[in-house]
Formats: C-alpha cells, sequence, structure tokens
C-alpha cells in the first residue's frame, strides 16, 4: 500500500518534471481553463444563490393579489370589491394596494410607487429607495420634484431612505402618503390598484382563489406559490444569454484542450517509448499521464470554483452586473448570501475534471500498447 | 520530490480555501440572510411581490404581476430587446 | 545468464507490398560476462536485432531464449518485468528525459518498483560517484555535454541492476577519446559481472581489446563471428 502510494508520489514528481519543461504552455493552458471554470461556477452560483435568495426574500410576499382585468388588460380595482369579498373563511386580512410607475426623464429610469400608510407620511413627504438616492443623488432633506397627471409639478421632501440591506427589493421604491399617490396621479378615491388578501393557512390558498374567481368574475387572484416559482426558475438553465456566450467559449477550450489533451507530439510519443524501454509498464505509463490530467484539471477546478465563490459573494458578482443591469439605471447594490448547491458543484467538476483527464489517457493507452523499439531508432 | 510536495502544499492550501467555503455557506445559512429582518418586514408591509432587480422597463419590473390575457403587450414574454427577457422565464402560471 | 537465439527472423510490414525482412534467420548465443559487439553497415539489421533480444518488440518467428525462459513468446505483461529486471538499455540519442535533472533521470526506471525515497537516492548516488557526476546531480540534463549525457545514460541503465546491458552505437555522438572512455567503463562493467551487447560501426568500438566477440551481420545475416 505505501509502495503504491510512494510509486503515484514518483509519477506526480515524473509529470510535474515534464510539465514544467514548457512552463508557459501549461500555465496557459492551466489559466485558460481556469477562466473556464471560474466562468461556469460563476454563473452556477450566482443563479442559485440568486434564486434562493429571492425566494427566502419574497417568502413573506401576500398569499394572494387580486387584480382586475377589464378588456383583457388589468386595469385599477374598485374599492367596494373588499365589500363583494366580504367575510371569506381563512382570510385574515384584506386591504388595496396603490401601486404604479413614474418614469423620471432627468434619469431617464423607472421608479415604483407606492402608497403606504404606515409610514405615516405627510402629504409632502416621500421615502425612497436607495438605489434612486444614488441615481438621483438624494440625501434626507432633499426635495424630488415630480410631474402630476394635471402637468403640475409637486416637490416632495424625502424624509428617509430605505435600508440598504433590503436594496434587492426596495431599490427603486418611492413610497408616499396615498392621498398624495391619488393627488399625483389622479386616481378616484374608489379605485385601488390591486387588493391583497392574507390567508393563515397554506391549504386553504387554492379554495379561496376559486371561490374569488366566482365571486369577482372579472377578477384575477395571483398565488404567491407562483410569484415563488416565478423566482425559484430565475436563471434556470434553460435561458442565459450569459450561458450561450460561455458555451462558445466553452467548446473553443473543448478543441483546444482536446488537441492539447489528445495529440500526442512525437516528443511526447518518444518520451512513453523510453518509460517502457526502461521498464514502465503500460498502466504506468498512463497513471503517470492520468496525474498530468488531473493535476491540470483538479489546480483549474479548485481554483475557479474559489475565484468564483470570492467573485459572486464576496464582490457582488461585478462581471455580471452589465449583463443584469441591461437598459435599467437603476440598479439595487446587493450582497448575495453564501449558498452552494453539491449537485451542480459536482456536476461541474465531473463535467470538466473528468473528460479532460480521460482524453489525456486514451491517446497514451493507444501509444504504449505498441511496441517500444521506435525509441531505438 | 521537491515538485510533488510544492505540488501537494498547493493542493492543500485549495482544498482548505475549498473547505473554507463550504463552511462559510453552512455558517451563513445558520444565520439566516443578512437583509432578512429589514426586508422581511418590508415585504410584509408593503406586499411586495417582486425584486427589484429588473427596472429597465415596466413590465420586467414585476414579471410575477404581468397580464395574464394580453399577450405581447406589457408582458415579459413580448418581443422585446431588453436583455432581461433572456435571464428570466415567464410567470410560472402563464406557462401551464 | 545466456541468450540463445533460435532461427530469429523478423519482417517489417509483413503480407504489404513494402514487406522487408531486417533479420533473416539468425542462429547464435551470447555467452555471460562477455562483451558482445554486433558490427555491420547501416540497415544491416542490428538495431533490430538488438531490440528483440531486449524484448522491445518480438521476431516474426524464430525463438529467443534467456537463460531457461523462452521470452520471445511471453505475453507483454511478463515482457516488461523481464525488461526491468534483466535488461539495462544506452541509447545511441541518449534518450534522457528532459525537464528532469540528472539524478531523477538516473532513477526513473526505479520509480516503477516504489522504493523508500531515501534508498532510490542513495543508489542513485552511488552510481553519480562511480561516474563522477556528483557535481551535476541536479542540473538539468539539457546542461550535460555528449560525454556527460552518455555517462547519465549508462547510470540510468545501472540502477535496477540488470544482468545484461544493451548499447545501441553508444559512441556514435562521441568522439573517440570519450568512445574509448566509453570502453573502459564497459569492461569494468563485464569485470563486474554484467553481459554486455553492443552494437557499432565504430572501429574504436569492435576493434577494442575489451570486446570478447565480434559477430558481422550483414543484410538480416550473420556473416562471421560464430561463437
Ligand atoms: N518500422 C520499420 N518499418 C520498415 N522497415 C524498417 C523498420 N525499422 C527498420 N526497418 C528497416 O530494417 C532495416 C534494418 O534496420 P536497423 O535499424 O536494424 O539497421 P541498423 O543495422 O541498426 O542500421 P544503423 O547502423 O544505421 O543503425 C533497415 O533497412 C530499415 O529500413
Ligand atoms: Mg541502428
Amino acid at each position: 500500500m505505501i509502495t503504491l502510494l510512494r510509486k503515484q508520489r514518483y509519477f506526480i514528481d515524473y509529470t510535474l518534471g515534464t510539465m514544467m519543461r514548457h512552463k508557459g504552455k501549461s500555465l496557459g493552458l492551466l489559466s485558460v481553463y481556469t477562466m473556464i471554470i471560474f466562468m461556469l461556477a460563476s454563473v452556477m452560483l450566482f443563479s442559485h444563490a440568486m434564486r434562493s435568495e429571492a425566494v427566502a426574500l419574497l417568502a413573506d410576499s401576500p398569499e394572494i393579489v387580486v387584480q382586475r382585468i377589464q378588456a383583457g388588460r388589468s386595469v385599477m380595482v374598485p374599492a367596494d370589491y373588499l365589500q363583494r369579498i366580504g367575510k371569506l373563511r381563512g382570510v385574515t386580512e384584506k386591504r388595496g394596494r396603490l401601486w404604479g410607475y413614474y418614469y423620471d426623464p432627468a434619469v431617464k429610469a423607472n421608479y415604483t410607487v407606492m402608497a403606504s400608510e404606515q409610514d405615516q407620511l405627510t402629504i409632502n413627504d416621500i421615502v425612497i429607495g436607495e438605489g434612486i438616492g444614488r441615481t438621483r443623488g438624494l440625501s434626507v432633506g432633499d426635495y424630488l420634484t415630480l410631474r402630476s397627471h394635471e402637468g403640475k409639478a409637486f416637490s416632495f421632501r424625502v424624509s428617509r431612505l430605505l435600508e440598504s440591506e433590503s436594496e434587492l427589493i426596495s431599490s427603486d421604491l418611492l413610497l408616499m402618503n396615498p392621498q398624495g399617490y391619488r393627488q399625483l396621479f389622479g386616481i378616484d378615491e374608489s379605485l385601488y390598484t390591486d387588493l391583497v388578501l392574507s390567508v393563515r393557512n397554506p391549504r386553504e390558498i387554492q379554495k379561496i382563489a376559486e371561490k374569488l374567481t366566482r365571486l369577482l368574475p372579472d377578477s384575477r387572484p395571483i398565488l404567491r406559490s407562483e410569484i415563488l416559482r416565478t423566482y425559484e426558475s430565475l436563471f434556470s438553465w434553460r435561458q442565459g444569454v450569459m450561458l450561450i456566450l460561455l458555451l462558445g467559449s466553452v467548446l473553443a477550450f473543448v478543441i483546444f484542450a482536446w488537441d492539447k489533451a489528445s495529440g500526442l507530439s512525437a516528443e511526447e510519443r518518444k518520451e512513453i517509448g523510453i518509460l517502457k524501454a526502461v521498464g514502465w509498464e503500460t498502466g504506468e505509463v498512463m497513471r503517470m499521464k492520468f496525474w498530468e490530467g488531473v493535476i491540470i484539471s483538479l489546480m483549474a477546478f479548485l481554483i475557479g470554483y474559489l475565484a468564483a465563490y470570492l467573485h459572486v459573494f464576496y464582490t457582488s458578482a461585478g462581471l455580471f452586473e452589465p449583463v443584469l443591469k441591461g437598459w435599467s439605471v437603476l440598479y439595487p447594490s446587493f450582497q448575495l448570501t453564501p449558498s452552494v448547491d453539491g449537485l451542480q458543484l459536482a456536476t461541474l467538476f465531473f463535467f470538466t475534471v473528468l473528460p479532460y483527464t480521460l482524453a489525456t489517457i486514451v491517446p497514451v493507452w493507444r501509444t504504449s500498447i505498441t511496441d517500444p523499439d521506435l525509441v531505438m531508432r | 520530490m521537491k515538485r510533488s510536495n510544492t505540488f501537494f502544499v498547493c493542493l492543500l492550501l485549495l482544498l482548505t480555501g475549498f473547505m473554507a467555503s463550504l463552511v462559510d455557506v453552512a455558517s451563513e445559512s445558520g444565520q439566516g440572510l443578512p437583509q432578512a429582518p429589514e426586508s422581511a418586514e418590508l415585504v410584509s408591509r408593503l406586499g411586495l411581490t417582486d425584486l427589484s432587480l429588473f427596472t429597465e422597463a415596466r413590465y420586467t419590473r414585476h414579471p410575477s404581476q404581468a397580464d395574464i390575457h394580453s399577450a405581447f403587450q406589457d408582458h415579459p414574454v413580448a418581443l422585446e430587446h431588453f436583455p432581461t427577457g433572456s435571464l428570466l422565464q415567464p410567470p410560472m402560471g402563464l406557462l401551464r | 545468464m545466456l541468450i540463445e537465439l533460435t532461427d530469429v527472423r523478423k519482417a517489417f510490414n509483413q503480407g504489404k507490398p513494402n514487406e522487408f525482412w531486417a533479420i533473416q534467420g539468425i542462429t547464435t548465443q551470447f555467452e555471460v560476462n562477455r562483451i558482445s559487439c554486433l558490427k555491420g553497415a547501416s540497415g544491416s539489421g542490428k538495431t533490430t536485432l538488438m531490440s528483440m533480444i531486449g524484448c522491445l518488440s518480438r521476431p516474426t518467428s524464430g525463438r529467443i531464449r534467456l537463460q531457461d525462459r523462452t521470452i520471445s513468446s511471453l505475453p507483454e505483461r511478463f515482457l516488461t518485468q523481464v525488461r526491468r529486471h534483466t535488461f539495462g538499455f544506452i541509447f545511441q540519442r541518449f534518450n534522457l528525459i528532459p525537464g528532469l535533472s540528472v539524478v531523477e533521470n538516473i532513477m526513473l526506471p526505479a520509480y516503477p518498483l516504489g522504493l523508500k525515497a531515501s534508498s532510490l537516492r542513495s543508489r542513485a548516488e552511488r552510481l553519480l560517484e562511480q561516474f563522477l557526476l556528483v557535481d551535476k546531480a541536479s542540473n538539468p540534463v539539457e546542461w550535460l555535454s555528449g560525454g556527460e549525457a552518455q555517462r547519465v545514460a549508462i547510470c540510468r541503465a545501472l540502477i535496477n541492476d540488470p544482468q545484461i546491458l544493451i548499447a545501441d552505437e553508444p559512441t556514435a555522438n562521441l568522439d573517440s577519446r570519450l568512445s574509448r572512455e566509453f570502453m573502459v567503463l564497459l569492461d569494468q562493467l563485464s569485470k563486474a559481472g554484467k553481459t554486455v551487447l553492443i552494437s557499432s560501426h565504430d572501429p574504436v568500438v569492435f576493434d577494442s581489446p575489451v570486446v570478447d566477440r565480434v559477430v558481422e551481420l550483414e543484410d538480416g545475416l550473420m556473416v562471421s563471428g560464430e561463437g
């Protein structure tokens, strides 16, 4: 057993020596390989962490949102729908929400404007998300002027900024007094944007939704489970420009690695001949080459993974920002909670380390079962 | 011998880093999300339904609230030139 | 250890239009503890014959026996064992592995034995001393002169303490002074109990007084030097 381990150690020594012979080439290969793993692992870690983060953040979102559909479009809900719903069993709370969008031409950004009762804002006060503060350069005490539906300019005083920890859900929020909201957008007292129902027992949600559609035929309930499922499939493998872009580079690398690993140069072939002539078995030559593959791919895997880990969780996935940001002007700055999906990690491992290692061994096997007498020539 | 020692040291360092990352994950997930208390409060107080991640257009900001009966309008599967559409699936409710 | 060849033949590309019989029936014996030399024009089949004796290739027909074992029909697995423990090879082009140091090149044949590092090292050091290479031990082999490279090749051939040394034109890349020195080294080895088989068309080698027997090949046949 110890002999066996010692042998492997000698093989590793040997293969490192021969790899160092072409230092630039080996290091180049290692770094390209590492880059690929880094990109793949970054996408993997990021999308997984983002999904679990989203699901965790939205765990408390309303159990049921009721929209009203008129002529195929969602429209404001009359306040008396709350009365029409009446007392449904299992519904612990029901209220109307007032929200919408405001396009700010000054910075070409879309804000999400929401009326908030609980903040007890005066009609001239607003609370804004960090993202708006950053983009417009606003801090507490500053004034933000919004244009009303009649074209009048309303000035609001920023009374508070939302906690920066919550940016992932609140970056573009603009909270104001419900009265102010109605005046700004010209919305009648009797209307809400949508209704929100709280349900205590999750098993009743489906039944309540059915009752709702019977009570209010022009309504459309959206369940929390649907919201969560939407975010569970965020950046799923099926889509992603990033993945498609990556695919190109991965393929290029596969060709490169295949060429490097599988095409034995005359030099390497000769080397195998020498090893066999001095008494190495075919299996031993292969084990030596196996270590070459393992060293390169394992190092690349570990370095790439670690770099991706730091990139995603400690530098806020800075490289992905341009892609995620797209055309948005407001982009939340957030720190993802480290989370790793073991299965994904194992998949990445098997799809990178194994093929490369195999690609190094197979051609050696073909060469080393032939007679080694070519070294004599 | 020297070379393999260097290699083993490197490998050990990397494996330690790997383990450290797993430990990091375990410890962080034990604590819950760092932004959890503030965010959870906001979400339930305001009844928030979506991440403020895709703010580029009205119909990408609240994908889970997308309009159901108006295909190709105000809809995340509408033809659009924003990258969001390639990052985000249509809401699950619409796919059934 | 006696090497016995019975009607050994070797064809290249057998069955194809370019079929070529490099060895056309050789029957002879090489005795233990002797230095035997194969001589002959280029292309006469010296290398081909030696690679068959050294288990690097197989004869197309005929038999090669090593003491009481017919090595020409052993399966590959056993051939490796025979190669490892019985033969040491010195090649015309030295065939050292670049990128490794002198001492690593010397230890190469012993790696698969899985010896302890210290005993492996001491084996190599004994040889380095014997062949005056101690101060070069950790140099990369690319830095060596031809004579030094040849001595390293000899060390490598000796590390597993083989009974038979096979040297294919070992002096082709050496000048006549170094060639003579090489023959002296061979003489020492044969005195120490090794059987040496050497091929050459260099008069310094086959006319050397240390050579016990010269076998002449021509077009794959033995023309003189019956033992
Ligand atoms: N793999 C091969 N395929 C075809 N012909 C071969 C092969 N190997 C050797 N030969 C031929 O066999 C003959 C003998 O070759 P060999 O190498 O044994 O000669 P040699 O006596 O060692 O010559 P030299 O002194 O030049 O080294 C040559 O004519 C050579 O062309
Ligand atoms: Mg020859």
